[in-house]
């Protein structure tokens, strides 16, 4: 019963369509940026290395190399500021945290190999 | 002043219109049935008896019973008297969360809170505790000296010791009540309130703080 009334309230502050992308893929995520009384859209594109919780809990992170510095920012997946999730390049990977690529510098950090690379030969 | 028993439901988080997360407790609020009303002339003060969560019969003590019947109303679980409530009720009268509360008001919720059983010092009141090194053993979580010397030869009162933690009637003051679900019965206040889920909560109206005006 508490649940289920839990359930209905976090309902309606969840997202109408979902957003379809996984860990490794290469996103561009537009974020709703509010400055003075004026809305604009900043997009921030990167890596999704994690994706974690469930429900409006739900958020993701994105990781990108920024003029030589590693730049990881977390969104909530059901935040109304995130427009909307583009998928540039599906990733294929073989674990659910990619806490690898913090570690690599230059080329090496962005090398996720892409999804059905291998039927594609 | 207005007020409701209620039960806390749990922790969730909404987002608001600017788009930020509000991290808000549920509380099912009501609907609470008024059982007596005292006025300064019969009792000497003016009050309003509040019940909530209805009981079976069989399961109320005889006095509550016979209290409930003589206001001709069901068994409820959970009675509280209001002094001076704002609301024109009579008994028998139901009254809804959103007679009283609506968003943007600010809220007192008083609740018993989680108990946590016998305490040291360190976890009830936030000592610091001992060395890890430099030569010290066994002295981690000690509350220290207790006291002065053979002068005054006694130790203060009310001197932080370790006890029993928790289980005590709080009061969490002005909090923002950030929706009212009529339907459900359901009243969103911003922040945490005492007690564990499933716990009888009072909620009224804020001494402190009176409603913003949006």
């Amino acid at each position: 019963m508490n649940q289920e009334l839990l359930k209905k309230i976090e309902a309606s502050s969840l997202r109408k369509e979902a957003v379809e992308f996984s860990v490794g893929d290469t996103v561009k995520v537009h974020v709703k940026v509010v400055e003075g009384d004026k809305e604009r859209i900043q997009v921030f594109a990167g890596i999704v290395i994690a994706r974690r919780g469930s429900g409006v809990n739900e958020s993701f992170t994105v990781r990108r190399i920024s003029y030589g510095e590693g730049v990881e920012r977390v969104f909530p997946v059901h935040s109304p500021r995130v427009a909307k999730v583009d998928v540039d390049r599906q990733g294929d990977v073989r674990r659910a945290k990619l806490n690898y690529l913090r570690g690599r510098i230059g080329k090496a950090a962005m090398l996720v190999k892409e999804k059905d690379f291998r039927r594609r030969k | 002043m207005v007020g409701l028993l209620g039960k806390k439901l749990g922790q969730t988080r909404v987002y608001d219109s600017n788009g930020s997360a509000v991290h808000v407790t549920v509380v099912e609020c009501g609907p609470n049935h008024v059982v007596q009303c005292k006025t300064p002339e019969s009792d000497g003060y003016s009050a309003v008896q509040l019940a909530f969560d209805p009981q079976k019969d069989h399961r109320l003590t005889k006095p509550k019973l016979g209290h409930y019947t003589k206001h001709k109303t069901t068994g409820f679980k959970r009675i509280r008297e209001f002094r001076d409530f704002s609301l024109d009720v009579k008994s028998g009268d139901v009254v809804k969360v959103e007679d009283c509360f609506g968003a943007g008001d600010f809220v007192d919720v008083i609740g018993t809170t989680k108990g946590k059983g016998f305490q040291g010092v360190m976890k009830r009141w936030n000592f610091g505790g001992g060395r890890a090194t430099h030569g010290c053993k066994g002295w981690k979580r000690r509350p220290g000296a207790v006291s002065w010397g053979s002068t005054p030869g006694w130790v203060a009162k009310g001197k932080k010791m370790p006890g029993h933690m928790g289980q005590r009637r709080r009061t969490v003051q002005n909090l923002k009540v950030v929706e009212v679900l009529g339907d459900d019965n359901l009243l969103l206040v911003h922040g945490a309130i005492p007690g564990a889920d499933g716990d009888y909560v009072v909620v009224r109206g804020a001494k402190k703080k009176s409603a913003q005006k949006a």
